[in-house]
């Protein structure tokens, strides 16, 4: 399942016409403790770049965007008890949301694994 | 952490260098690379609690003033009363304008020939410029930019800083807002029990080439970590203390604010400090707004500029907030109309769209655990 990386430090794992999204480890590192994650809800029709999850550190409030234009079809529940799952499993079970994918070719302007590194490298 | 007031690169403090070495993350605050935190600010918050955190508070302004008449000059610039200030002793105070708004907030320390001030980072030069402007010329001004300032806060503080700080008044006894001279390692420095936690703890004010030495002594203490300005701001939050830019302005009167007691009892009745006017009828009539401590239920944080709600109408707006490490909830505080200021009130901040149901609550949200005389 080849994994994709954005700029704004989400990730974004592609099945088929679905994908999972999170944030990278690198962008949790950077937030600190997460207290609070909103998810979008099922049916959530978003563009590319869109405003969808909100996470919520001790110290602020940040966005998370939409990798790719979709329909969402989870919100990753466990994070409503469990917000810290963004912290200890940033890559796994602390995804945001699934969604199916409305235009594949969307993802070609996405990096890959070692694009990333790089890119977090030169940050 | 929005406080840098303008473009010109951050310049860096004396502890820039060790901040790094500890493995601190630095930003841009109020001028200065600083570190907004180490290992994570819920641990290090933790860790002050329950242990003692050491703090670089050396963006802030030290100033000393001295010359003659000093106490009718500073007393016509300030809303405090000196008589009853002798040496040893530090009060709060407020710096207003013409109108009673909040310039700066500030420590007063009577030093045996000096007033010694302590005033906050992002706002030092301008109340500098503003002290210059209002002091006569007789009154000496120096900006003690060679210094640094350390606060060390926690329950385990006075111990840590005891095996160190050598003075004719063992650390053990000064009481909070007294401070003496002491020396560690052989540096002459000041020492206030004092700080901006709401726990026991110290603000020590060092020569500037001494930090990195004095620094490392204190974090190679086993009960001490350093700790950055992520805690710091959460620990003061918890201890319901107003945060200068946030939830204390121009804009602001103090009394809207709840800090009466940083206008002197004798001042209240007599006048003569800027804003006097409006700060009296404030007293004797009320404000129409007060600053209150709202609990959050659920998770979710309402920061500062969330719109707080009674029903449909707007009735106030939020100063500061975040998340109580230590009670596992939302806090926040801001100002409210007086009506609806009574703790317990049922209100509802707007985040986002969603409304959050929260509660008038009593300050501090964390007991203050500060070592008075008798306590």
């Amino acid at each position: 399942m080849p994994r994709y990386f954005t700029e704004e430090h989400e990730w974004i794992d592609v099945d088929g016409d679905t994908a999972t999204v999170g944030i990278t480890d690198y962008a949790q590192e950077q937030l600190g403790d997460v207290v609070f994650v909103e998810v979008p809800q099922s049916g959530t029709e978003l563009a590319k770049g869109a405003e969808a999850a909100v996470v919520e550190s001790v110290k602020a409030a940040s966005d998370v965007y939409a990798p790719i234009a979709g329909t969402v079809t989870e919100g990753n529940s466990a994070l409503e008890d469990e917000p810290e799952l963004v912290n200890t499993s940033a890559d796994d079970q602390g995804w945001f949301f699934k969604l199916t994918i409305a235009d594949k070719d969307e993802l070609d302007g996405l990096m890959d694994a070692k694009a990333y590194k790089a890119f977090c490298d030169g940050l | 952490m929005s406080d840098t007031e303008d473009n010109t690169p951050p310049a860096k403090l004396p502890l820039d260098g060790w901040h790094r070495a500890q493995g601190a993350r630095m930003v841009p605050f109020a001028g200065y690379e600083m570190p907004i935190q180490y290992e994570g600010i819920k641990a290090e918050h933790d860790w002050t609690r329950s242990s003692a955190g050491l703090f670089d508070v050396s963006h802030m302004g030290q100033l000393l003033l001295s010359g003659p008449g000093l106490d009718e000059a500073v007393e016509a610039l300030l809303p405090i009363d000196l008589s009853p200030l002798s040496v040893g002793r530090q009060r709060y105070s407020l710096l207003l304008d013409e109108n009673g708004g909040v310039l700066d907030d500030l420590m007063v320390s009577r030093w045996p020939e000096h007033l010694y001030l302590v005033v906050n980072g992002a706002t030092k030069w301008d109340d500098i410029a503003h002290m210059r402007e209002h002091l006569p010329d007789e009154i000496t001004l120096n900006h003690l930019e060679d210094r640094a300032l350390l606060a060390l806060q926690g329950p385990k503080a006075v111990d840590a800083l005891a095996r160190h700080a050598k003075g004719e008044t063992d650390l053990h006894d000064l009481t909070f807002m007294r401070f003496g001279e002491y020396t560690i390692a052989g540096h002459e420095v000041t020492i206030a029990r004092a700080g901006y936690t709401g726990e026991d703890g110290f603000e020590i004010s060092i020569p500037g080439e001494a930090a990195e030495e004095i620094a490392a002594l204190l974090a190679g203490e086993p009960e001490v970590k350093p700790i950055g300005l992520g805690a710091r701001d959460s620990l003061r939050l918890e201890a319901g203390l107003p945060l200068y830019g946030h939830d204390l302005s121009p804009e602001t009167s103090p009394i809207e604010a709840g800090l009466v007691f940083g206008i002197n009892k004798r001042r209240r009745g007599e006048g003569g400090f800027p804003g006097a006017e409006r700060i009296q009828r404030e007293i004797a009539e009320g404000t129409g707004r007060k600053w209150a401590a709202l609990v959050l239920e659920g998770r979710q944080p309402a920061r500062e500029g969330a719109e707080i709600y009674h029903g449909d109408a707007k009735i106030g707006i939020v100063t500061s907030g975040g998340f109580s490490p230590t009670l596992g909830h939302p806090i926040a505080m801001g100002y409210v109309e007086t009506d609806h200021a009574a703790v317990d009130t049922a209100l509802e901040i707007d985040v986002r769209g969603k409304r959050l149901p929260a509660r008038v609550a009593p300050l501090p949200f964390v007991p203050h655990k500060y070592y008075r005389k008798g306590a």
